[in-house]
């Protein structure tokens, strides 16, 4: 066990744990942090990898914006613990099995595929990707669907503000 | 041995983390006491005088308080929640102190930088990654107390950090810009010389990007929650905001993360816009290496003054090993090797002090804002104001390198 691996199964477990217990928790804010550790979790993850970038990133979009506001709104609504149901009927004969056979899936398109091998010998080493070769490719190669998402993006504040805006 | 010198950077890191937090943990203290000392003198009071020679032993006396006093948690409160609060705002905001360059590269152990602990390539937008998770110790606190105050003040606080953190960010862009690089050393070695037509002045980025950093300075005192953006803690109104059900060392623990916030701020401003390390003065003045002693050495005399003539008993007592160990520290600073070490940490220090000294300074002056005031100046002024920089900026670097290229 080298101590790479090691950092990588302990961040994994608790993506995953934090994963389960988003679904879990009745407290919503409860959700809300775990799926904040989720989120730096998998930054962690990104920079087993050595996409450092990537990494900051996703902390400061996903961790320290989007889920600040998250918190915010469940704080300013003051959501009460969650009511538990039983499970219905159509959750409890088809959606168990369903979901055990894709898990069944995904296990045996990885155990097959290349990238288990890879996977088997410990993250990578670090490939030195800097952000100067990411913006190159960002504003070259990828400099339509670069454009195209400012744009997805621009549009989507205008729609929140014209619903946001009072009637005059 | 074999394993140090089969692990160096492990070593050294330990090391390095050890004597950074002893250093930082002695500064919030007596950072405490700046500040009740600066603003009692603004108000024409003493300040905390008893406890030691001019209180000098009052942040250890408050320490020991802190630890001794009742821990009280309501019993209504969120207890995993209401615990986790406090160890999420200090460790988070000592994580953000590990990327701060103090010193120059140049100066090594066993191969590795003294003067920073963790030096990585997109230092900046590691430490706003860092910083951004911040505003969950403080709303969670306000949460987790199920209680009235403390969730306004929550409240106020995601709200205030969400609106400010914007324009902190894109008043830092245009130093990008100009600098081209994410990486704390490259920003600071950017602005080593002077400007070409003015010889005198050093070229740091505060001349050309002087707006940014008035938008900058104001984001920051909004995002670490002080006067006169102290809203979430406001006394009048909100008891004291989130940590008002805190007592006894996880309210101290609020308090030290305040402050190291206020040291990572004032740490970013000097690197971005101060030029870190580096001296005002140009290289050939060789004096200026011996400038840390003979300040230590004048404030020693100053001391040597005060305990003769006004200390008495105890306090003079205090005072003249305080005399002592000035006067020993800037003999020692005074050896040519020992000064060249210690060259860049000086002035580093003595701009986070400056800065340091101009939020206390703000904090006696400033009366606090109101709630939509302060909403309407972070999104109607600051963030236009800091944009149009970042478009003027954009457009004078792009002159430039079409200049350059053509």
């Amino acid at each position: 066990m080298n101590l790479p691996l090691i950092v990588f199964f302990f961040f994994s477990f608790l993506a995953v744990a934090g994963a389960v217990m988003v679904i879990l928790a009745r407290e919503p804010i409860h959700s809300a942090l775990s799926l904040i550790l989720v989120m730096t979790a998998l930054a962690t993850l990104y920079l087993l990898l050595g996409a450092e970038f990537i990494a900051a990133v996703q902390i400061l979009v996903y961790a320290g914006a989007i889920m600040v506001l998250f918190v915010f709104v469940i704080m300013l609504l003051n959501m009460g613990v969650e009511e538990r149901t039983d499970f219905s009927k159509l959750a409890k004969f088809a959606g168990l099995p369903l979901a055990f056979v894709l898990l069944l899936f995904i296990a045996h398109w990885l155990w097959h595929s290349p990238v288990a091998g890879a996977a088997a010998s410990g993250p990578g080493q670090t490939t030195g990707f800097s952000t100067v070769d990411l913006s190159r490719l960002l504003f070259t190669s990828y400099l339509f669907p670069f454009e195209a998402t400012s744009i997805l993006i621009l549009i989507a504040i205008l729609g929140a503000m014209v619903l946001a805006r009072k009637e005059e | 041995m074999e394993f140090i010198s089969q692990h160096p950077i492990l070593v050294v890191s330990i090391v390095k983390i050890a004597v950074l937090l002893f250093v930082v943990m002695t500064a919030l203290a007596y950072l405490t006491w700046l500040e009740r000392k600066v603003i009692a003198h603004i108000q024409s009071r003493w300040g905390p005088y008893y406890v030691g020679a001019h209180g000098l032993l009052q942040p250890l006396a408050d320490g020991l308080k802190f630890l001794f006093k009742e821990d009280v948690t309501p019993p209504v409160s969120d207890r995993l929640v209401y615990t986790l609060a406090p160890f999420l705002a200090l460790s988070l905001a000592l994580t953000a102190l590990a990327l701060i360059p103090f010193g120059p590269p140049s100066v090594t152990l066993l191969g590795q930088p003294v003067f920073v602990v963790s030096n990585i390539d997109i230092g900046l937008l590691f430490l706003f990654a860092v910083t951004s998770l911040g505003v969950y110790g403080v709303a969670l606190a306000g949460w987790s107390s199920n209680s009235k105050y403390p969730l306004m003040g929550g409240l106020r606080s995601s709200a205030q950090m969400i609106s400010y953190e914007v324009s902190l960010t894109i008043s830092v862009v245009g130093v990008l810009l100009l600098a081209g690089t994410l990486d704390f050393n490259g920003i600071i070695e950017g602005q080593q010389g002077y400007f070409r037509y003015l010889p005198f002045i050093p070229r740091w980025h505060i001349f050309p990007q002087i707006i940014g950093f008035l938008c900058y300075l104001t984001a920051a005192i909004a995002e670490t929650n002080r006067i006169p953006f102290d809203l979430p803690e406001a006394e009048t109104e909100l008891v004291a905001g989130f940590h008002t059900e805190y007592s006894s060392f996880k309210f101290a623990m609020f308090f030290m993360a305040e402050y190291a916030n206020m040291i990572t701020v004032s740490c970013l401003a000097t690197i971005l816009f101060l030029g870190g390390w580096l001296s005002p003065f140009p290289d050939s003045w060789k004096w200026q290496l011996y400038l840390p002693g003979l300040g230590l050495i004048a404030l020693g005399l100053y001391c040597l003054v005060d305990t003769i003539t006004t200390m008495r008993g105890l306090a003079r007592l205090q005072f003249a090993v305080v005399t002592l160990l000035c006067l020993g520290g800037g003999a020692l600073c005074m050896i040519p090797v020992v000064a060249g070490y210690i060259q860049g940490v000086f002035w580093f220090t003595a701009k986070i002090v400056a800065i340091l000294f101009f939020y206390i300074w703000m904090r006696g002056t400033l009366p606090r804002f109101r709630y939509d005031q302060l909403m309407s100046f972070g999104w109607k002024l600051l963030l236009p104001v800091s944009l149009a920089n970042l478009v003027g900026t954009a457009i004078v670097v792009l002159y430039f390198i079409m200049r350059g290229a053509g």
